[in-house]
């Protein structure tokens, strides 16, 4: 078998057994916590026997090994029961919910990623002169203001003042794709701002360092212009590390949006998390979990992949 | 320009570079001064000299390029008559990798290992528009045809780490030749190979150059290699010009003392031991692996050493003699065989050895820089051993120290300096003077001139040939270079994959009838003889044919 194959399936087979580690540890996380769902749903002021009936019902009488199994294997197959709050079906509200959280990271992972990675190729172009010092600057200013400065700043600029775009952004399914755009506008803008700075600086750190090796020296005597050297020959080996900051970023965009929904009432997975949250409703919260779970453990297994695919020794062996 | 002019012109060249020593301010160092050369087309160079000479750094003055923080500060580079030093970045883009092009000493290094090599070798070719991509392409596969490369058509299509380092080297000169340039440099192209590579490389080289009638300069430390490619040759010493002749009239009458004493370099005459009656060491049927490797890179080797003598291991890389080593010191307990030293067996792993068997047995190392502590003086380096194996403390510690810097011929005033303030061959010194410290009956010296220059590496060997006949400790030394064989041996040992090849006294070794390896490496080593390369590729070639 081809040795990449090898590695791959290896890869794949830890990113599984990681899953399966993370749900586990969501469980008992949620078990631990003082009373349970029947206590949630009745109130403090339930009877004992009320209590009983309740956790008869809902199977929570079964042992812990059991429920989780049970909980599990309805996830596998995309059930993850009802809510507690509302009674609805989790897997519906989620996947509506899931789908807009997707469209606005996709928004920005689509525009953050290539522009990253093209400050952070200019950034090494113009190494320690001003494009290079504004691009620090300005990257390194909007990675210090907590997010949600950020996103009424630019609600502010761009909604109040410029009347550009709408400050609330709210989709449905009937929006064509450009208002969608639209409406998704100015959180993709903050979004975009909050994860610039970390890939840049790695773009720029890891083409850095390979700058001083001697193939470098070899493309510039071969008189091709600076950028081609560090576009051409540095770049491509410096991959590795560029994807796996890159597949973090883009693991925040779905996993840490939280704050930004909410700012923007934006009708994604977040709010939908923050809302279950305070109503105690561990079935959503677990089934969030888990979700959140699967797409860092995910994007973190594409990373893994493609820094070894960006390996010519390994795709191409003796 | 007529045709006349000079390709290239170089007129009382200055470089300078800003230099980071450590605990100091940084200052400005003359690197180059006052050099001046003419090169006519089609004409080699050899530029010549020891590490600090200057001559990579003239040799890429002629691209009007600076490594690192060196600046070309003075004089004139006329490169097909157009004064280059001064050129802007855009006209040098065009005149890098077009008019001139350059052959790094490690093409290991110096090729992309991410991109294919066909990419690499034709990308200046394409990058300045001389010629279609099929044309290109057609170019390169001509090229690596002249240069005796495996399948030419395919050579390409693989990445870097695909073919070995000899291929690596000729595919560089294909890559600077593919875009015909007036000039191509070639720094230290053989360097990093072992001779008998060399030989091939070198006689590709030679022929490239004769087909595409390209002007070169080729640089190397090596008088003996330059001989064979250069038209003329220049000395260089410290950044200035020592002399400068026909390659006939250096080898033959220089006219400079420093000349002479490159050429005489590794001339020491040393006179073999007989063995004796006991081997100090006994190597019997030695077979080793690195841990779960499939194949054995030590077979049954069996060599003896006797007291007070030196036994040379030499091969070229991956022969194992390195492995050896590994083996005596206890570094890698081998799978089967025995070592005896002073007629009792040493447990084959270091842990199982007493603080006696170990002070016994020291090393010398390649790399003296790395084998020193670099936050500790000199005093604590020598030191050292004789705390650990001889409780000598305070002023009797001391006192041994200075009796030992006197051994290496370092005086008064290094014990109190750091490695970083000695030179490549004070450092090798110290080293030395560290294993003497234990008082050991055998040193094992690995490559331990290697890194040095021919003059230094030659006071290195006196040294050592000194201290043998004074302190009577044997040494096992491990080397790639027949010269520092002839140098220093009593008998010699020639690995081969892993195994011993030839073995017995110097004499019986290195005089006829030879095995077949062995003579095609004696016969690869460069001799300071014109006309040398041809006559064994020559010889070679009817051999090959009478076959």
């Amino acid at each position: 078998m081809h040795p990449v194959l090898t590695l791959v399936i290896q890869r794949l087979a830890l990113g599984l057994l990681l899953l399966f580690a993370a749900s586990i540890l969501i469980f008992v996380g949620t078990e631990i916590l003082p009373g349970d769902v029947a206590q949630a749903v009745l109130g403090q002021t339930a009877t004992e026997q009320a209590l009983a009936n309740m956790r008869a019902q809902m199977g929570l009488d079964q042992p812990a090994v059991v429920r989780y199994f049970q909980w599990l294997g309805g996830a596998l197959q995309g059930d993850f029961g009802v809510a507690l709050s509302n009674g609805r079906d989790i897997a519906d509200s989620i996947s509506r919910r899931l789908g807009n959280t997707m469209f606005l990271a996709s928004v920005a992972a689509v525009v953050a990623v290539p522009l990253a990675i093209f400050l952070g190729l200019l950034a090494v172009r113009y190494r320690d002169r001003w494009p290079d010092r504004l691009i620090s600057g300005i990257t390194l200013t909007s990675i210090s203001l907590p997010e949600f400065l950020l996103g009424y700043i630019i609600m502010f600029v761009f909604s109040v003042q410029l009347g550009w775009f709408p400050s609330v952004s709210n989709i449905n399914a009937g929006m064509s794709l450009g208002q969608k755009l639209n409406a998704v506008a100015l959180p993709a803008m903050v979004l975009t701002l909050v994860v610039l700075a970390h890939m840049m600086r790695m773009t720029r750190a890891a083409i850095l360092n390979v700058m001083q090796s001697a193939y470098i020296e070899t493309a510039e005597l071969k008189g091709l212009r600076r950028f081609n050297v560090i576009a051409r020959h540095a770049m491509p080996n410096s991959i590795a590390p560029i994807v796996n900051v890159v597949m973090l970023n883009l693991a925040y965009l779905v996993v840490g949006v939280v704050v930004i929904e909410v700012v923007f009432v934006y009708p994604g997975m977040g709010q939908y998390l923050v809302d279950h949250v305070t109503k105690r409703d561990v079935p959503v919260v677990q089934a969030c979990g888990l979700i959140f779970a699967s797409v860092y453990i995910g994007l973190n297994l594409v990373a893994d992949i493609v820094s070894i695919l960006s390996n010519p020794r390994l795709r191409h062996p003796k | 320009m007529s045709d006349s002019d000079p390709l290239l012109d170089i007129r009382n060249l200055r470089i300078e570079a800003t230099v980071y020593a450590p605990g100091e301010v940084p200052r400005n160092a003359v690197i180059v001064d006052d050099v001046s050369l003419r090169l006519e087309r089609g004409k080699v160079m050899g530029l010549i000299g020891e590490s600090g000479a200057g001559k990579s750094t003239i040799g890429l003055a002629a691209l009007a390029y600076g490594r690192g923080g060196i600046r070309l500060t003075g004089g004139d580079i006329y490169l097909n008559g157009r004064e280059i030093r001064t050129a802007s970045p855009r006209q040098l883009r065009r005149l890098r990798g077009r008019e001139v092009t350059y052959v790094a000493q490690s093409a290991a290094a110096a090729f992309n290992p991410a991109r294919r090599l066909m990419d690499q070798v034709i990308e200046a070719t394409l990058r300045h528009e001389l010629c279609s991509k099929a044309e290109a392409e057609k170019r390169a596969v001509e090229l690596f045809r002249t240069l005796s490369l495996p399948d030419p058509e395919n050579f390409g299509k693989r990445y870097p780490h695909q073919v070995s380092g000899g291929q690596l080297q000729r595919a560089m000169t294909a890559m600077a030749l593919c875009p015909r340039p007036d000039l191509v440099i070639f720094d230290e192209p053989t360097t990093a190979l072992d001779v008998t590579t060399q030989i091939d490389v070198l006689g590709a080289i030679k022929t490239a150059i004769r087909e595409t009638g390209v002007a070169a300069l080729y640089i190397t430390h090596d008088l003996a290699v330059v001989a064979q490619v250069s038209d003329e040759i220049m000395v260089l010493r410290h950044g200035k010009m020592v002399e400068h002749g026909t390659v006939q009239q250096i080898i033959e009458a220089p006219r400079e003392d420093y000349t002479r004493a490159l050429i005489s370099v590794r001339a020491i005459e040393h006179e073999e031991k007989k063995p004796t009656q006991e081997p100090l060491l006994r190597a019997e049927g030695i077979t080793a692996r690195y841990g779960a490797m499939a194949d054995d890179v030590l077979s049954n080797v069996s060599v003896d050493l006797y007291a007070g003598q030196t036994l040379a291991l030499v091969g070229e890389s991956g022969s194992g003699k390195s492995t050896m080593a590994r083996v005596i010191t206890g570094l890698l307990p081998p799978r089967a065989g025995t070592i005896t030293f002073d007629g009792k067996p040493l447990p084959p792993a270091l842990k199982a050895r007493s603080r006696e068997e170990l002070r016994q047995l020291q090393m010398i190392y390649q790399m003296a820089d790395v084998a020193m502590n670099p936050r500790q003086t000199v005093r604590t380096i020598i030191g050292r051993p004789l705390e650990f194996y001889f409780n000598l403390r305070g002023r009797k510690r001391d006192a041994r120290v200075q009796e030992l810097l006197d051994a290496i011929e370092l005086g008064e005033g290094f014990a109190d300096r750091y490695p970083a303030e000695l030179s490549g061959g004070q450092k090798q010194r110290v080293c030395i003077a560290r294993a003497l410290a234990a008082d050991p009956k055998l040193i094992i010296c690995d490559e331990v001139t290697s890194a040095l220059d021919p003059l230094v590496a030659d006071g290195i060997l006196k040294l050592l040939l000194n201290l043998q006949a004074r302190e009577q400790v044997a040494y096992l030394f491990i080397t790639h270079d027949i010269a520092t064989v002839r140098a220093i041996a009593d008998s010699i040992a020639v690995m081969y994959q892993g195994r011993v090849q030839r073995y017995g006294t110097k004499t019986e070794v290195l005089n006829p009838p030879f095995d077949d390896y062995t003579d095609l490496l004696l016969s690869s080593v460069p001799e300071m003889k014109l006309g040398w390369l041809e006559n064994v590729l020559a010889t070679r070639k009817m051999e090959s044919a009478g076959n």
